[in-house]
Order: structure tokens, then sequence, then C-alpha cells
């Protein structure tokens, strides 16, 4: 349960009931969704036209969140829980591919 | 450069020094490993002194220059988190700009140890003893510690550095004296053997310490955003509960610094002739240190007069307040050495004490001071003034009527035209 195990090969962040359960400060390792499901924070949503696409990866390289999985070849696809709507990858996507859409309820 | 031989450091040594050289002797004795400073004055010939300890080879440290006291610290955080004993130190303004770093190293509990040649704050410039720097920064999660002798800073870099990598506590550590009337002047300064101070005194755990540790084969990040619902609030509990817990092992850590050197240090207060008081003096730094010749001389005349000096600020003494509280003491002065505009009183450290007497339920007189700002004289004649003052407030309840008494607070030596 310790959160500062340095071995600690916990992929999920701990929950804690009471402060006498906590460790001295919080740290975090790499692993998906540290902070909580980032999609809520979304207001405009990207998505990918297959058929414009190149399957480049231009928008797998420049995504801040890294949550665009991309494999060669294919065309890439965005994890909407994590995915914070920024826009970065519509802005560098060569064949304006990407088209921001806002959410609705 | 004259490298100490090492029959030299086997044995205790006694060298004449000043307080700044003091406080970079204890840097050194404590084995740093990183030194990270930017000179102010009064405070730059301990980083001077300890400039010339790295560069003679006489203390394996890396020294780090940097542009300012905010990246002193910014770069301190990073080798403490690496494990690496850490020091600096740092005067007035050099503290003022390097407090957003403060809190970083509270908040990463990291336990650094940073010692203050205090001096007023500009403007107008002022370099002279005061402690409105401190005072200011009193908040950030640092245990705060005041140093009224030469020895006593040496020492206090020693118990420091124990106190603050103990696995309970992991807070920054201040040790704080007054500018020139400590750092400029001379003093002996017994320095133990280099064997004794290591036992004293061990080095941090060689794979860094347990709760935060900056190691590539185990790659982590620190410090990121905690949402409104998750545990910000209980992290910052913790570091206000770890600071009240850290009494018990600053009492642990003395009594072992007695048992291994032989000076005593009397805990988070010290007590001058109190026991029977009817009227109690609460200071701290060097003027309380003075104070004790004020008591002598009014003891001399019969009066039932005591010293209480603050030894440290964080964590407060509320335990030994309560104690002086109950001890049957009729009157009480809270002299400040530093200002807090616009607070209850002039100063912050007596509406602390303050409070707790309210919260006490004693029924005791109370006035505040605000003294020696700016590095002006306070003599012994005028803390014997002050004492008589006191003595008047307790028989006749009567207030000082002169124009020095502003805002129920007494600012002393305040140019009234008299």
């Amino acid at each position: 349960m310790k959160k500062d195990d340095p071995k600690s090969t916990e992929t999920k962040c701990p929950v804690y009931k009471s402060w006498r359960e906590l460790p001295h400060v919080p740290i975090s390792r790499g692993m998906k969704g540290s902070i909580g499901e980032t999609g809520d924070w979304r207001t405009y949503r990207p998505e990918i036209d297959a058929k414009q696409c190149s399957k480049c990866g231009i928008c797998y390289v420049y995504c801040p969140d890294g949550v665009i999985l991309f494999q060669e070849g294919s065309v890439p696809s965005i994890d909407y829980t994590y995915c914070k709507g920024c826009g970065i990858c519509k802005v560098k996507c060569p064949k304006n591919a990407i088209e921001m859409i806002r959410e609705r309820e | 450069m004259s490298k100490i031989k090492k029959t030299e450091m086997d044995k205790e040594q006694t060298i004449i020094m000043s307080g700044n050289y003091a406080s970079a002797w204890g840097a050194k004795c404590s084995r740093v490993k990183v030194v990270s400073a930017y000179p102010i004055t009064p405070q730059t010939t301990v980083v001077e002194k300890l400039a010339d300890f790295v560069e003679g080879g006489e203390l394996d440290a890396r020294y780090i220059k940097v542009e300012s006291e905010h990246s002193v610290m910014a770069s301190l955080v990073g080798s403490s988190m690496t494990g690496a004993r850490s020091f600096t130190a740092t005067s007035g303004q050099g503290l003022l700009y390097m407090t957003e770093m403060l809190h970083w190293v509270s908040s990463s509990r990291l336990p650094i140890v940073t010692t203050i040649a205090s001096r007023g704050i500009a403007p107008p410039w002022n370099i002279w003893a005061e402690y409105t720097d401190i005072l200011s920064v009193r908040d950030c999660g640092w245990i705060i510690q005041f140093a009224s002798t030469h020895q006593e800073i040496f020492d206090s870099i020693l118990m420091g550095y124990k106190i603050a990598e103990n696995e309970g506590v992991m807070l920054p550590y201040f040790i704080v004296y007054g500018g020139f009337t400590q750092s400029h002047t001379s003093k002996p300064v017994r320095i133990p053997p280099q064997k004794d101070i290591d036992s004293f005194l061990p080095s941090p755990p060689e794979k860094g310490w347990s709760h935060l540790n900056l190691d590539p084969e185990n790659p982590i990040t620190h410090g990121n955003l905690l949402m409104p619902q998750q545990e910000y609030l209980d992290f910052r509990f913790l570091i206000h509960d770890a600071m009240m817990k850290s009494k018990k092992v600053i009492q642990k850590t003395i009594t072992e610094f007695k048992k291994s050197f032989k000076r005593n240090y009397s805990g988070l207060t010290e007590n001058y002739k109190c026991k029977d008081a009817d009227v109690v003096l609460i200071s701290y730094g060097a003027l309380a240190e003075q104070s004790k010749i004020a008591v002598d001389e009014l003891r001399k005349q019969g009066k039932k007069v005591g010293l209480f000096k603050l030894r440290y600020i964080r964590p407060f003494p509320n335990e030994e307040l309560e104690e002086l509280f109950n001890s049957g003491v009729k009157a009480i002065g809270i002299a400040d050495q530093g200002t807090a505009f616009g607070n209850p009183t002039g100063g912050p450290i007596s509406t602390e004490v303050m409070s707790l007497l309210r919260l006490s339920g004693k029924k005791i007189k109370v006035l505040p001071y605000v003294w020696g700002l700016g590095g002006r004289d306070v003599t012994v004649d005028e803390q014997i003034h002050v004492f008589n003052q006191l003595i008047t407030l307790k028989n006749k309840n009567q207030y000082p009527t002169d124009d020095t008494f502003q805002h129920g607070t007494v600012w002393m030596g305040l140019k009234t035209g008299v």
C-alpha cells in the first residue's frame, strides 16, 4: 500500500482512507492516469477522419499527453478516457484530417 | 591553502572564529555533500569560508554557484532529493527572495539545514541585526531555532541535521543569529574530534531518503497536481503534525548531544531565574542572552524577575509557556526584534504568546515590546528599564505613559523628541 516504496510496481493510484496511512509526500510513477480520468476535462473532442488520414503519425508524436495510439501503417486512435481535448493534434495534422467537435452532455 | 593536519582533526580544537565561520565549520564538520550559495551581507563570509574548505580539499562537497537565492534553494531541492546532505546560508532580502522555494523544501519534506545571519529588510537599506527576515517566513514549514552564541551556532548545525533527517520529522531546519553582532564578532568555538561528530551524526542512508529519492533506475514524478478532493489538505496536515511531533526528537537530540560533547542546551526554551519570578521577559536571540545581565542586576536589588528565552519558535514551545503561565508569574513582557505591521501587537511572537495565554485562562498582565530594529542598540540599562516598566504594570496595573507606547506595544527607543 505504501506509495513511497521505490521498488513498488503498483500501477494503480492507492486510495487512502486516513491521513495516518499517508507517506510523507505524494509521488507518481510512470503509469496511466495517475491524476484520474482527465478526459472529463475535455470541451472539444478530436476526431480523426480515416479517409483523409495519411497514417503519418505526426499527431501521435505531438500529443502532449500520450493518449494517441499509433501503429505504423494504420489510422491512429485516441484514448478519450484521458484526452483533454487540447487540439494540438488538429493543428499539427498535415492533412487537416482531425476535427474538433464540441462535447454534448 | 593550508590543509588541516589529520592529527589536529583527531583531537578537540578550540579556535577563535566569527559567528559566520562557526556556521561554515558546522557545515564542514557535518560533512555536507552539496553547498549552493549566493553571497549577501552579513552572511557572505559563511559561504566564502565554505568555498575555501571545498577548494582546499578539506570538505568533500560540490559547491554550486548560482545567480540568485531562489536558485540556491531550487538547486538544493534537487541535491537533497538524491539523499545528499545539503547546506546554504543567507540573510535578509536573500531569504525573502528564496521564499517560494522554502515551501518546495518543506512540502517535499527535505532535511536541508540553512543558517541565517539575520538583518533588517529594505528599504531603507539595513544590514544589521533584526529578525524580520526569518519572522516573515515563520509559517513556511521549516523548524526555526535561534542561536545566541558562536558555540551554539556550530553545535546547532550538527543537531539540526540529526533532527531534520529523523525519519519521523523530515523537515528543513533554520538556525538563526544576528547580523554583525554575532556574524562578525569573534569568540572561541570548540570543535570536537571529527570521529565523535561522525558517530553522533552518521551519513544519510546511501540509497537516499525513503520517502523521496531521485534515482534514474526508478523514475518518479514528485510535486504533481492533487485535486481538491484528493489528499492535498491531508499532506498539509502531515507537515504541521510532523512539526509538532518534532519537539520530542529535538529534546532527545539535545540529550544525545550532551552525552557526546558535554555541552547542554536547555530545550525549546531556556528558563533563567523564572522559578520564583513574578515578572518575566520573554525574548529570543542574542538580546535575550544579554537580558540575563539585566536580570542579575535586578535580582541584586531584590526584584523577583526572570528571563524566558525562546530557542525555538517553530515548533512553538506551547507546553513550556503553559508551565510558565502556571508558575505564579504576574506580569509578562514579550520583546520582538522584528515587525508584523498591522498585527494585533507590533511583533509576531508577542501575538503568538498572547494567544496561548488566552487559551490558558490565566489572568497575567502582558506588555509587548518591539526593540532593536535595524541593529538599534538595546543596552542592559534599557533592558532594566523594561523590567521596571513590567514591575510597575504588575504593582499598579499601569501601562507606560510615554510616547513610545503605541497601539498597545512599546516601541523601545522610538524617537519621541525627549
